[in-house]
């Protein structure tokens, strides 16, 4: 069974500095992703696998390649298209939670879907909620981040990333911070929403128990792919 | 501006209500103060021209000047002028004027008086003094005689004056006592003192003696005409505009109490411009104050602002946000600040009632809405600097992804 790529990214590099300081970080990267793959994208500390992350989120540019999705050209959309096509279809999961500490539970999963519309809406809230009732938890809803365990938040912190019902799940070491057990909580949760919704997910990790549960392994090393 | 902006700047305060109460009550303040300026300001400003207007005539209509006209003005010839020194300045025909000048708007009290200088001699001293006749019922129109009278009665007989205290003192008078007065028209005259009065005016202290219309017309030679017509205007602040319709209407001269009292205008002037850089500077304390505290916010707020950054909030958004709270901050505070400025001014007497040495505060010139319109808007200029540095936070640098 072929399905169609949501993604290609084709010869991308990214540089930092100028001159004797330049580096480069990403070095002729080429990649295609499916509608529905679940990636783990593993690599030393310091290969580029954040840097890669934040140029396929739209959070920054790339210095030089190609790069499509959904047959959009994002390598040189303008920063409103970028924007709004990152609210549409793109969800983030960072190391550390980032919940806006002012808002419950509920009110930041809805966040990114409010940010668009530009109101809180019924059907926004119900959304929420049954994600929260995926990652279980529903009697957390009203609970601002500081009243909730770390592995709670970083499960809001899934749960948010999908409100919008992305195309692509970006996770930059979703599980970094948690122990052994939450880890495998939101990797089940991760897997599950995988199955059931469809979305895509590259997920950056240093854990080959994470990466074991993925279907596919993006190596980088040194700034290239050295296996996908 | 969206809902959701609206919502998370409330959220935004209602989150932190400790540092929002302070935030606000530095804006209330501000307001205060500006607001206790503006009812202080006003209120000085109500109180002497209160003083100054409250004992002189605000329109004086008198002959225009008979000063000759030069015929021939040849550039380089040397012309003197020679004033008819033979006719008296009166106003012959002045019944007819009154109707016309009590119908004309503004106008609350018209008084026809004969004037005219005289001596009062009392053994060895000789004193000058101003004589000024008035008609019947007539003679607290101007200055308020019948309250300013510190001893005897303000009635005026045929035979009867009334003389200021700085001149019974000087020439030790007392009521009842009987002195002779020489006009400057050679007729003398016994008078008995009813009444000596205190303006607190030195001038009419010292020199003004008010007597009987009819007796002064006997006095001062003049058999019909008046030497003057004294008005009082309200507002008094419109006289000048009125004495230039009753100059029209009537012909004669006619003065209004500001050409004589131009200090005055220039100290209340003097005293407004002051008023107004103090109200400046609370407004740029509030500005500063709010500018800071939203700048502090924002850089507290960086990685969650380059979160929803990433979330997909526009830059318009998190403009909107930062903003409406700033703004907020404003208008609430300076709420607060209008209401206890209101509370705290309300017991305060009057103007007219304010005893020597208490503050003239009117209530009335708080300048309350300009108070917080101008706060409001203040602080929402304060906001738009920070939050546009909100909007430019770049996601990746705040998230630390
Ligand atoms: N803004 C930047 N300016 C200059 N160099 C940068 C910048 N961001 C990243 N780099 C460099 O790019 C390289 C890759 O960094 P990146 O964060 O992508 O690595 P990583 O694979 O995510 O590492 P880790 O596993 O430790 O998170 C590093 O050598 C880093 O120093
Ligand atoms: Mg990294």
């Amino acid at each position: 069974m072929t399905k169609a790529p949501i993604l290609t990214v084709t010869g991308l590099t990214k540089d930092f500095g100028e001159g004797d300081t330049q580096t480069h970080v990403l070095k002729d990267i080429n990649l295609a992703m499916e509608a529905g793959e679940m990636a783990a994208l593993l690599g030393p500390s310091g290969s580029g696998k954040s840097t890669l992350l934040t140029i396929l989120g739209t959070l920054m540019r790339a210095s030089g390649g190609a790069y499509d999705m959904l047959g959009v050209d994002l390598m040189h959309a303008s920063e409103a298209q970028r924007t709004e096509f990152r609210s549409q279809n793109l969800g983030f999961v960072f190391q550390f939670h980032h919940l806006l500490p002012d808002l419950s539970a509920l009110e930041n999963v809805m966040m990114p879907a409010a940010c668009a519309a530009g109101r809180e809406t019924a059907s926004m809230r119900q959304r929420a909620s049954e994600l929260l009732d995926a990652v279980g938890l529903s009697d957390r809803r009203d609970f601002r981040p500081a009243a909730m365990s770390g592995g709670q938040r970083q499960r809001v912190a899934v749960a948010r990333a999908l409100i919008n019902n992305p195309v692509l799940v970006l996770a930059d070491e979703p599980t970094g911070n948690l122990d052994r057990e939450s880890a495998d909580h939101v990797m089940d949760l991760v897997r599950t929403i995988n199955e059931t919704m469809g979305s895509s997910f590259l997920i950056s990790t240093h854990d080959e128990h994470i990466a074991a549960r993925c279907q596919r392994r993006i190596e980088l090393l040194d700034g290239r792919i050295v296996r996908s | 501006m969206t809902p959701y902006a609206v919502k998370l700047a409330f959220r935004h305060l209602f989150s932190h209500p400790g540092q929002t109460a302070l935030l606000m009550s530095g804006v209330a303040l501000g307001v205060s103060v500006f607001i206790f300026m503006s009812a202080l300001i006003g209120g000085l400003a109500t109180l002497l021209t209160l003083r100054t207007v409250g004992s002189i005539p605000h329109i004086v209509l008198e002959m225009p000047d008979r000063d000759p006209a030069v015929l021939n003005a040849n550039p380089g010839a040397q012309v003197v002028l020679q004033k008819d020194l033979s006719r008296r300045d009166q106003i012959a025909i002045w019944q007819p004027m009154i109707p016309i000048i009590e119908k004309t708007a503004g106008v609350i009290a018209v008084s026809p008086q004969i004037r005219g200088s005289a001596f009062v001699v009392r053994g060895q001293a000789v004193s000058p003094v101003g004589v000024i006749g008035t008609m019947a019922g007539k003679l607290s129109d101007i200055a308020n005689i019948d309250a300013a009278i510190v001893a005897g009665s303000g009635s005026l007989p045929a035979d009867g004056i009334l003389i200021g205290s700085v001149l019974a003192r000087d020439l030790g008078l007392r009521v009842g006592q009987v002195v002779e007065l020489t006009s400057d028209r050679g007729r003398s005259r016994s008078f008995r003192i009813g009444g000596v009065f205190t303006l607190g005016i030195a001038s009419a202290d010292r020199q003004s003696i008010y007597m009987n219309f009819t007796t002064a017309r006997a006095l001062f030679d003049l058999t019909t005409g008046v030497s003057r017509i004294e008005i009082k205007v309200r507002p008094a602040t419109d006289a000048a505009s009125i004495a230039e319709r009753l100059r029209r209407s009537t012909g004669l001269k006619a003065t209004a109490w500001t050409e004589d009292n131009q200090q005055l205008f220039e100290g209340l002037d003097a005293q407004a411009r002051t008023g107004t850089i103090i109200k400046a500077f609370s407004l740029v304390t509030i500005i500063v104050g709010i500018a800071s505290a939203m700048l502090l916010s924002i850089v507290r707020r960086q990685a969650e602002i380059g979160i929803m950054r990433a979330m997909g909030a526009s830059r318009g958004l998190v403009i909107s946000i930062y903003v409406l709270e700033g703004t907020l901050i404003g208008f609430i505070g300076a709420i607060i600040g209008a209401l206890a400025a209101w509370l705290a001014l309300l017991p305060l007497p009057p103007v007219s009632a304010v005893q020597s040495g208490g503050l003239p505060i009117d209530q009335t010139q708080g300048d309350f809405l300009l108070a917080i319109a101008l706060t409001t808007l203040a602080a929402m200029l304060a906001s738009i600097l920070p939050a546009r540095r909100a909007a430019r936070i770049d996601p990746v640098e705040a998230i630390g992804a």
